[in-house]
């Protein structure tokens, strides 16, 4: 189904921020929904976004690559973002983070075996006073985790596990 | 004493609209509208002394008032987009003291007689994406944003857009670039926003912090705002204080309190008591400073700190400690710069990656040649990039190697 | 605009304001060294290459007058900061201090080309634009003798990245300077490559099926200023300093693009001189510095299954017979035919051939006519536009009209700057029975249905605001073309069209005018020098002796089929052998224009030369000197030693050409930008003119001469009767024409044979995308696929000239579902 038709209301909405002649500027906010949809911006999702915004496919790509909140590929459903950037490192990120590779059996941008969770490191979140944290960037948001251990982290993916099994 | 902009701190609940319009929110904006025309407005504003928190400390009311007024619509842009690696202040308003925040928005774009405001939030904030929409379409029900306000002829909308993880963003022309739907890429200035911004139409953009300085401003006058503060930078200032300090967090404080005041009164000294050893007060982007003694008791504004050979910047207050290598340091910089250099232009595209490369290179067998090759490269970058994340790219890697040289010959004989 | 006077590396030097610093500089002779700046696009300050120092007067608050020094000069303020020259504005009094005067700025540079070289391979012995590289050039200039960049530690990437079958990428030697990405944006209107990525692994992509969509792809390798876009066709091809460069006119279209043939002897081809590849060269009245992807990969039928010698029907079949026994046969039957001879002949063809031909035709009492499936060359002989028309110079106040015509597909690089004339402020009206490229710049979009053409000139009237446009028109500059008419609803057409720029005061008027988009590229010279063209060319022809040059109406039509090989007589001359060769008589072989020397009239009526590139191919001659031979055979004399000597005796007789000479045709001037490759600034690999910008005709009006049009009585449109359909021919740029299918490099972007349908009408003839049908006409059948395109207006079948379905004019036919399926 089309965006229009998955997301009416919001479609409506993003399209009434901007202009009429300059709708392009909707194709952020569509590039989320259409990652809401699919779990990831497919190469039909972005033609589609294409054609909606009178774009060319290319531009339409050109614009997921630069960004780095938009991802064309599936992986985990959840990709656990951990903030190893100065002000984090100066407060342990990067022991927080070797330990939780450790914990999960995973190396850094790699997913856990059952396809829940991809581990990756970010830039600055934006909560350096509040080191370790990490953000978990599913389809349908994002959001912050702070003041973090091992411990708390391990539960989270348990609780995200178990809030999985539910729903398949 | 009370504070001006984390005003929350004082009163908890002043994200609630009746909270916010108890203590007096709003009624700037309603007589900007009622009673001020535009241009009063903005001298005002001028008269404060009010100086851009976004880094560039340019004087806000100048810039409002080189709004090109023979092409129109005009449009306000507010920069949520911050990213600055240890900047954490915008986010702080936002979450905690949006209405005011908002007002700011809601009287710039008066000043300047925009009908549409934008405010770009970095894409990770969606959070606050999300609770500022709700905050505006309380404004809205409430009659303080929409048609023909207060029943002046005077309309406003105000809408967010998320970005989607990029730094380069936070630079005022790429920003505009990503809100018109392209890849965050600077523009060649000139032009300035102020004559050719968002769709090719005069736009003002400031940061969350400099607008959410406007509605006190115009409550309690200019007069009162250059009381705080300096003679070269008046006001109040929201320092992010991190790294190895016992208290990281937010203080807001008046220009002209000392390195001292924040890091060991505010932020309680150093973990494990340790001794301070650098100063990184803008960030990422920032100068290196020796913390000696005559650095802690530098008073925090503009002039003062450009004085230590460095720059105030966004007030990102990173501290090192002893135990920290600067060379560590600046590997994580030059990791960041490289990793959101855009790839427009030559010198930082290709800088950023050969520092990184030879950082790396460092790390594996340490040689004095590199350490010089590491400055040389940097030297070559500087004052030759599109915009100025090349330039912040290359303050922690010379001044690091100027002023801390002992970090570098330590690791090149172990 | 008024000028400044500013110095640059203390030559003074005035120049018109609102100019960059580099193109300033350029215009003084010196070169700032540009990698990302091309003076075609707007300026990006990417690559930082063309740093510089700028000084600007400073300015006395008060008085607003420069502040003096004790000399009483200006004082000069320099930034602390190198510039960078392509980005800023000269302004008055300004001092720029380039590399040659400055060594800030000489240091700036060499390291900003160290930069680049940190990722850029150095392999300039195997890439194809080494010897024509700027990178190349400057590395030799600044090059730190040894890399501090470690080689080991270089990037890897993909080195024969195909963006589509035509271009290839080098993700290597690509240095971002994003010329390639914005040529597609700015200049073709088609953004369909773009940066992937950011920072150090910002690289090209495309997202177009086929890759790399646009027809106008290849000036991406010329524009590209280092060897890391190539052409499929030219790619590891040779070097460009073995390469001689031979100066020659596209002749894919009616726009005569400057090119330049880069030939090479090569061992593969047995020792023989080939063309290697085609670049543009520089015409900026005509094409600018850019040529269509048709015309630079579309080459090789020049070279592919030619006709080397005489043939002559011996006991039924085409055998080899030598030059002498070939013309005197063909001299005696033509003669017999006596005022029965038609002599039938394209636009292909040099005027010089045209010119022979017509009269031998006048001599012999026979009849000289036109093979085309457009007509409408009465009028444009009449007000063509007249001298001084530059498709450069239109804009604001100016009026464009594109009636019946694609002309993306018909004439791309008319498309490409009629868009930027529009773009420029012109008044754009395009009138079509469909959705166009070219829709998208217009003011006005008329629309008419198929079949109403004659009535196209009331319906532009009727509105209002195109009236009042038209009325109003500094210039009016009117193009027609071949959408979906024959050549009689052409004719039609272009008569009215003429009454419209004669009733709005334009016939005369420099730079107004008519313009055919012509299938061809001389069949404007044609027209001029008294061809004619006839809508029963079947009627015409039979019985008849003919002689049939450079056209092949048996394996275009099957009706002109049977009257050909009806006919007393056929001799045809050719380059290659065609279906109408089959059925000849006797088979004389012709030179292809790259192997002689001659001149085209192009479809704005400038006369340019084109000159030989390659050897003749066996026992060929150049079609001119063909017919003065018979011509003697036949008892005529006509002048056949040179190519010139035709041209002269066209330049006394006809009256367009009266007063040109050969030699003037060859004058160059010039032109802005200034290209060729030993210099820094711009760069890219076009060349420039010196071999002359051809020479303008004149028009009717100009010379005074009565401008009488044939009148014609336009019947109601025909509509198709109970079970029947309206097939429209249009011309698509890639068909399956004998100039265009030997490339076959070409093969994926013509596509299999089809009929274009909207969906309504494909549901009432009960077929689906994909499916095939059986088209019935006057006896004939041919069975191709259906494809969908929602452009199209319901009732109506869409069939391309030249791609499977032999119609060249509207036509009622009936179709059937066939059974076959095909992909
Ligand atoms: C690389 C770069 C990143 C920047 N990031 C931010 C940012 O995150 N937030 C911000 O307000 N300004 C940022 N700026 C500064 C803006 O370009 C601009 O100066 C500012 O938004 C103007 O607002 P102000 O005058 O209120 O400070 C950045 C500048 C550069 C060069
Ligand atoms: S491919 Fe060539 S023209 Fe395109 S960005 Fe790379 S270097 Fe520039
Ligand atoms: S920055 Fe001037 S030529 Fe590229």
């Amino acid at each position: 189904m089309s965006l229009a038709e998955t997301y009416p209301q919001e479609v409506q909405r993003i399209l009434a921020k901007y202009p009429p002649e300059h709708k392009r500027s909707a194709v952020m906010p569509l590039l989320y929904l259409a990652q809401r949809r699919d779990g990831y911006i497919t190469k039909a999702a972005m033609q589609e976004i294409a054609e909606f915004l009178e774009m060319d496919g290319t531009e339409v790509a050109s614009i997921v690559g630069f960004y780095t909140l938009y991802h064309d590929k599936q992986e985990g459903k959840y990709r656990m973002q951990v903030c190893n950037d100065l002000p984090c490192a100066l407060r342990g990120a990067d022991t927080f983070l070797e330990g939780l590779c450790e914990n999960l059996g995973i190396r850094l941008g790699e997913t856990t075996p059952d396809g829940l969770v991809t581990l990756e490191a970010v830039m600055c979140i934006g909560a350096c006073d509040r080191a370790p944290v990490f953000q978990i960037q599913s389809p349908e948001r994002i959001t912050y985790y702070e003041n973090m251990t091992i411990e708390r982290t391990l539960e989270l993916i348990e609780a995200l596990k178990k809030a999985q099994g539910e729903t398949t | 004493m009370a504070h001006i902009l984390l005003r929350h701190r004082d009163i908890p609940d002043i994200h609630q609209l009746d909270v916010y319009r108890q203590h007096g929110g709003f009624e700037a904006w309603q007589k900007a509208v009622i009673s001020m025309t535009p241009e009063q407005v903005t001298e005002v504003v001028k008269a404060s002394g009010l100086r851009g928190r976004g880094g560039a400390a340019f004087p806000t009311g100048v810039k409002w008032a080189f709004m090109d007024n023979r092409n129109w619509p005009h449009y306000v842009v507010a920069n949520a987009d911050e990213s600055e690696p240890g900047t954490f202040k915008d986010r702080e308003i936002m979450e905690k003291n949006p209405f005011q925040f908002l007002e700011g928005v809601a009287i710039a774009s008066y000043a300047v007689q925009a009908h549409t405001a934008y405010i770009y939030l970095r894409g990770e904030y969606w959070h606050i994406a999300e609770w500022l929409d709700q905050k505006i379409a309380e404004m809205e029900a409430a009659g303080l944003l929409g048609d023909r306000l207060f029943g002046s002829d005077y309309s406003l909308r105000i809408y967010t857009h998320l970005g989607a993880g990029a730094y380069i963003c936070g630079e005022e022309t790429a920003l505009l670039e990503s809100l018109e739907g392209k890849r965050g890429q600077p523009r060649i200035r000139p032009p300035f926003p102020p004559s050719f911004g968002l769709y090719g139409k005069p736009t003002v953009v400031n940061n969350v912090e400099t607008l959410t300085n406007v509605p006190p401003i115009l409550t309690y006058g200019a007069e009162w705002y250059r009381s705080l503060g300096t003679a070269d930078s008046a006001g109040v200032k929201v320092f992010s204080l991190s790294g190895r300090v016992k208290k990281p967090g937010n203080y807001e404080l008046p220009f002209g309190k000392t390195f001292r005041d924040l890091i060991y009164g505010g932020g309680g000294g150093i973990l494990d008591d340790r001794p301070i050893k650098a100063i990184m007060p803008a960030g990422a982007s920032s100068s290196l400073i020796v913390a000696d003694e005559k650095a802690l008791d530098t008073p925090l504004d503009y002039a003062s700190v450009r004085a230590l050979g460095s720059d105030l910047g966004s007030g990102s207050v990173i501290v090192i400690d002893d135990t920290v290598s600067i060379e560590w340091v600046i590997r994580k910089t030059v990791h960041f710069f490289k990793h959101e250099s855009c790839g427009k232009c030559t010198p930082c595209r290709e800088g950023n990656y050969w520092m990184l490369r030879i950082l790396d290179r460092l790390e594996r067998r340490p040689k004095k040649e590199d350490v010089q090759l590491l400055y040389n490269v940097a030297r070559q970058m500087q004052g030759k990039c599109l915009c100025a994340l090349g330039e912040f790219a290359i303050m922690a890697v010379m001044t690091g190697i100027e002023r801390f040289p002992q970090d570098f010959v330590d690791s090149s004989q172990t | 605009m008024t000028d400044v006077t500013l110095t640059i590396d203390g030559k003074q030097v005035t120049v018109p304001a609102g100019i960059t610093i580099v193109d300033a500089a350029k215009r003084a002779g010196i070169d700032i060294p540009v990698f990302c700046y091309h003076p075609k696009l707007e300026p990006a300050g990417m690559c930082r290459m063309c740093l510089v120092e700028i000084g600007r007067p400073i300015i006395d608050r008060t008085t607003g007058q420069p502040v003096l020094d004790e000399q009483d000069q200006p004082k000069i303020q320099f930034m602390p900061k190198l510039e960078t020259a392509c980005t800023n504005l000269v302004s008055e009094g300004m001092v720029v201090k380039t590399q040659h005067t400055s060594e800030k700025a000489r240091q700036g540079q060499g390291e900003i080309v160290e930069f680049l070289l940190t990722s850029h391979p150095l392999d300039c012995p195997i890439c194809d634009k080494g010897g024509e590289c700027p990178l190349q050039d400057l590395t030799m200039r600044y090059g730190p003798a040894e890399s501090r960049f470690l080689y080991d530690e270089k990037q890897r990437l993909a080195k024969h990245v195909p963006l589509g079958e035509l271009i290839w990428l080098d993700r290597e030697r690509c240095i971002q300077c994003g010329r390639c990405i914005r040529f597609q944006e700015d200049i073709a209107g088609e953004p369909v490559i773009g940066f992937d990525k950011r920072g150090r692994t910002t690289q090209i992509i495309t997202f177009t099926e086929p890759g790399f969509d646009s027809i106008f792809s290849g000036n991406t390798t010329d524009i590209c200023p280092v060897g890391a876009l190539t052409t499929a066709d030219f790619r590891f091809g040779a070097r460009p300093w073995e390469l001689t460069p031979v100066t020659s006119i596209c002749s894919q279209c009616a726009v005569g693009c400057n090119i330049v043939f880069s030939t090479r002897r090569e061992a593969r081809a047995g020792g023989r001189i080939v063309i290697k590849r085609v670049m543009p060269r520089q015409n900026e009245q005509v094409n600018e510095i850019w040529i269509c992807d048709k015309g630079r990969f579309a080459h090789h039928y020049l070279e592919t299954d030619r006709l080397t010698k005489p043939l002559w029907r011996r006991d039924g079949d085409l055998q080899p017979t030598s030059w002498q026994e070939a013309l005197d046969l063909t001299a005696k039957r033509l003669s017999e035919a006596g005022s029965d001879l038609v002599i039938l002949a394209s636009g292909r063809l040099s005027n010089e051939d045209l010119l022979n031909l017509k009269l031998l035709a006048d001599m012999a009492g026979g009849q000289a006519l036109l093979y085309t499936h457009m007509g409408g060359g009465e009028a444009t002989t009449l007000f063509g536009v007249s001298r001084g028309f530059d498709l450069g110079h239109l804009g604001a106040g100016d009026v464009i009209v594109v009636a019946a015509s694609d002309l993306y597909e018909e004439a791309p690089i008319w498309w490409l700057r009629v868009k930027a004339a529009a773009q420029r402020g012109a008044d754009l009206i395009v009138a079509n029975p469909r959705q166009t490229k070219l829709d998208r710049y217009a003011r006005w979009v008329v629309r008419y249905a198929y079949g109403d053409e004659a009535q196209l000139v009331e319906k532009l009237k009727a509105d209002s605001g195109v009236s009042q446009a038209l009325a109003g028109a500094s210039r009016l500059v009117i193009f027609f073309g071949s959408e979906g008419v024959g050549q009689e609803q052409s004719s039609t057409l272009a008569f009215s069209l003429a009454q419209l720029l004669q009733e709005n005061g334009h016939v005369a008027k420099p730079g107004s005018g008519l313009i055919g988009v012509w299938p061809r590229p001389n069949d404007q010279g044609a027209w001029e020098i008294g061809f004619r063209a006839m809508d029963d060319l079947a009627e015409q022809m039979r019985g008849k002796g003919l002689y049939i040059v450079g056209a092949d109406p048996v394996g275009d039509d099957p009706a002109l089929a049977e009257v050909v090989r009806a006919a007393r007589f056929v001799v045809v001359q050719e380059i290659r052998f065609t279906e109408t060769a089959r059925l000849a008589d006797v088979v004389l072989p012709a030179q292809t224009y790259a192997e002689r020397e001659g001149t085209f009239t192009s479809g704005e009526r400038r006369v340019q030369r084109f000159y030989a590139a390659l050897p003749p191919m066996g026992e060929t001659y150049p079609d001119f000197v063909i017919t003065a031979h018979l011509a003697q055979g036949m008892g005529y004399v006509l002048e056949g030693s040179s190519s010139e000597g035709v041209f002269n005796h066209l330049a006394r007789t006809v009256s367009a050409f009266k007063g040109l000479t050969y030699a003037q045709l060859a004058e160059a001037a010039e032109q802005w930008p200034i290209t060729g490759r030993a210099h820094y600034y711009f760069s890219g690999t076009v060349h420039p003119n010196r071999e002359g910008l051809g020479v303008a005709l004149s028009n009717a009006a100009e010379r005074g001469e009565p401008l009488a049009l044939p009148s014609v009585e336009a019947g109601p449109a025909q509509r198709p009767q109970e079970g029947e359909w309206l097939a429209v021919p249009v011309t698509r740029a890639y068909d399956r024409g004998s100039t265009v299918w030997p490339s076959r490099l070409l093969t994926q972007r013509i596509g299999q044979a089809a009929v274009y349908v909207s969906s309504a009408t494909a549901e009432a003839l009960g077929v689906a995308a994909g499916e095939s049908v059986q088209l019935s006409w006057n006896g004939h059948q041919v069975e191709v696929v259906v494809r969908i395109d929602e452009t199209i207006p319901r009732g109506v079948l869409l069939t391309p000239r030249s791609c499977g379905v032999p119609l060249f004019e509207p036509t009622f036919l009936s179709v059937e579902v066939a059974n076959t399926v095909r992909g």
